[in-house]
């Protein structure tokens, strides 16, 4: 690794530490925009119980003030303070919740999304104008063009309304299997045209042909040469497909009632619970920040041909 | 004669007048063809964008000129008539089923216009919210990449004009919001405006549209300006450079020809198909925002919120979540498709 490789990753880094205090200071200042602030609830409260509410969560304060504490402690603490809606919870608690199942899913799904999605991308550069290519080529079109809420209700309205196979309700026996293959059916789509095009790329490249040439067996062109190479961009797509399945994962918690961070999140929008959505935001955008960082640095390490900027 | 190749004589027959034939060569056969024509041409050669083109120019028409002369409204509930109980036989008919009073009417020999998709749970026409909702979908579509065009373009153009530092501001500033997780930012905002504007907007023409709408353009306004204003930029920055703009300035050009000669024309087809390319992901992030129930305010449908209603009766009523996905599909597809036709016809640096 060189200083310029060097550079650049503390370059990335600083830009993400900016962006994730960007979020948390939007995220602050936007909802204490709303009227009544943050802690505001439907019951009409005397004078005296309002301010002692104030008082109690430190809304008394100056804005200032109030912004320097919240970031302190999420900071050192990973307190996002209380929960309005769930009586006697912290944020924090109800977001530790829900993080199992969401990981759970969200991994199951990249991990099932990038298998397969490499394995027909490879198919369909191999045989490509072939049948299968064809067939391949729409199928990704139509599932790429889908929104996710749309594929989770069409998925539920058949497997398992129509046919009655599998279970709708997340919390059920082999429930998740449905918002697994709703979340996973975007990006397995994507990256299968991302290796095909890269496949395509790389197997007109001088090496095959001089690995041919030299009577390398096809398995092993492909394998040994062709597939390592092919494999590069689809790296550039880990940050992008976390992004898409964090938020994909809010519809398809909805639709599937998984009890994940998700469903507290949309949860936390319609029952307008400022804390929850603050603490959510921040903590997923953190998410997604570090997954677009460790992605591109990957990029830019993996392939000694990338030059930096 | 045999030619002497090294001679220096002058070859005659070089000299010779022109023949007819020789003239007939040069005479212009058709008129020369235009950038646009071209365009065109390519265009309509592609048959998959054409096909789009069509269904998109269809589905626009449908959901302008069917609320026109459809015998229902998007907000009437058919079984509530003033000064008369609520008829319940209208509410949640499966399509072309009719209520009591219209199977009365019937009978009297007199013609009732079927509900084509049946209606909903409060007795609403249900063919006509899907055309109601197709055409909010497409307005905000529509609009939010006017906003985005005309911001990013904007401060695109600043941008790469003024160079130096302001470029360099305006620069990291597009880095941090292009860093921002924008689905996260964009739930947040249009959860937490649509309350802040709530007050600040009563009684006003703008309450009508409702506040989720306003939040979501407002939030198209702050955050999808990025990639635009990155676009206009380097278009900019590279047309600035090349050749003919160097031997124009050297002829004698002012910058305002320069600009409408040379930098408008050669950059507005790319700005138009990524403006084109902008529909789609603003209808999907409409409905996206309708299916959290950050959407438009009821009773106006969107395909997003219709979707989101029919999640309620699924087991009884799936047409009714059907039909809505159908449609944002086949625009979101055909939207795309079609701008990816645009952009193979019209950016001449992809022509090989």
């Amino acid at each position: 690794m060189n200083t310029k490789t060097l550079f650049y990753i503390l370059k990335r880094l600083l830009l993400a530490i900016v962006t994730v205090w960007v979020v948390i200071t939007v995220t602050f200042f936007v909802t204490r925009a709303v009227p009544g602030g943050p802690f505001m609830s439907e019951k009409a409260l005397t004078a005296e119980a309002q301010a002692a509410l104030e008082a109690k969560y430190g809304l008394d304060k100056p804005v200032g003030e109030q912004y320097v504490t919240y970031l302190k402690d999420i900071v050192t603490e990973f307190d996002f303070g209380p929960s309005l809606k769930q009586r006697g919870r912290t944020v924090t608690e109800v977001i530790m919740d829900g993080m199992g199942v969401s990981i759970k899913l969200g991994l199951i799904a990249a991990f099932s999304a990038l298998a397969i999605g490499i394995v027909l991308g490879s198919i369909a550069a191999l045989r490509r104008n072939k049948f299968i290519d064809k067939v391949i080529m729409v199928i990704t079109t139509a599932f790429v063009s889908m929104p996710s809420f749309i594929m989770g209700s069409l998925l539920l309205v058949i497997f398992a309304i129509k046919l009655a196979i599998l279970p709708a309700n997340g919390e059920a026996d082999g429930g998740l299997f449905l918002p697994v293959v709703t979340l996973a059916l975007y990006p397995m789509a994507y990256i299968t045209r991302l290796t095909r095009s890269s496949m395509l790329d790389v197997l007109g490249q001088d090496y095959i042909r001089t690995a041919k040439a030299k009577g390398v067996s096809g398995l092993k062109i492909i394998f040994g040469h062709a597939l390592k190479n092919s494999l590069i961009p689809v790296i550039t797509y880990f940050g992008p497909m976390l992004a898409y399945i964090v938020t994909g994962s809010l519809v398809v918690e909805k639709i599937f009632a998984v009890p994940g961070i998700g469903r507290a999140f949309v949860n936390s929008i319609t029952g307008r619970d400022y804390p929850l959505i603050m603490g959510t935001t921040i903590v997923l955008a953190v998410l997604i920040v570090i997954m677009n960082l460790v992605s591109d640095i990957l990029y830019k390490v993996v392939d000694p041909r990338i030059t930096l900027e | 004669m045999k030619k002497n190749s090294f001679s220096f004589h002058v070859d005659l027959d070089a000299f010779t007048p022109a023949s007819q034939e020789d003239k007939a060569y040069m005479v212009q056969m058709r008129p020369s063809s235009t950038f646009f024509k071209d365009g065109v041409k390519r265009l309509l050669k592609n048959k998959v964008a054409t096909v789009s083109f069509i269904i998109v120019v269809f589905i626009t028409l449908c959901a302008l000129f069917i609320p026109m002369i459809y015998p229902y409204s998007y907000d009437q509930m058919l079984g509530v008539e003033p000064g008369k109980p609520v008829d319940a036989s209208y509410n949640n008919l499966a399509p072309f089923e009719y209520g009591l009073t219209e199977q009365d009417k019937m009978e009297a020999g007199e013609k009732v216009f079927p509900h084509i998709f049946g209606t909903d749970e409060q007795g609403r026409d249900y063919f006509i919210r899907i055309v109601y909702g197709t055409r909010i979908s497409l307005t905000v579509g529509f609009f939010a990449s006017i906003i985005v065009l005309i911001i990013g373009m904007t401060i695109g153009a600043i941008s790469g004009y003024c160079g130096g530092v302001v470029d360099l501001i305006i620069q990291r500033i597009v880095d941090i919001i292009y860093s921002l997780p924008d689905m996260l930012m964009v739930i947040l905002l249009s959860a937490v405006l649509s309350e802040a504007i709530k007050d600040a907007i009563e009684g006003t023409v703008l309450a009508k549209i409702g506040t989720n709408i306003i939040s979501l353009f407002v939030v198209f306004a702050l955050l999808y300006w990025v990639s635009m204003a990155r676009l206009i930029r380097g278009q900019i920055l590279s047309l600035r450079e090349q050749e003919y703009v160097l031997s124009a300035r050297a002829t004698g050009a002012k910058a305002g020809w320069i600009i409408r000669k040379h930098l408008i024309p050669n950059s507005i087809s790319v700005v138009i198909i990524s403006t084109a390319l902008q529909i789609p992901s603003a209808i999907f992030t409409e409905s996206y925002l309708s299916f959290l129930g950050l959407g438009v305010n009821a009773p106006m449908p969107s395909l997003g919120s219709l979707a989101s209603a029919a999640l309620n009766g699924l087991s009884s009523y799936p047409y009714r979540l059907v039909i809505p996905a159908i449609v944002i599909s086949l625009i979101v597809l055909s939207l795309n498709l079609f701008g990816d036709g645009l952009r193979d016809a019209f950016d001449p640096k992809l022509n090989v």
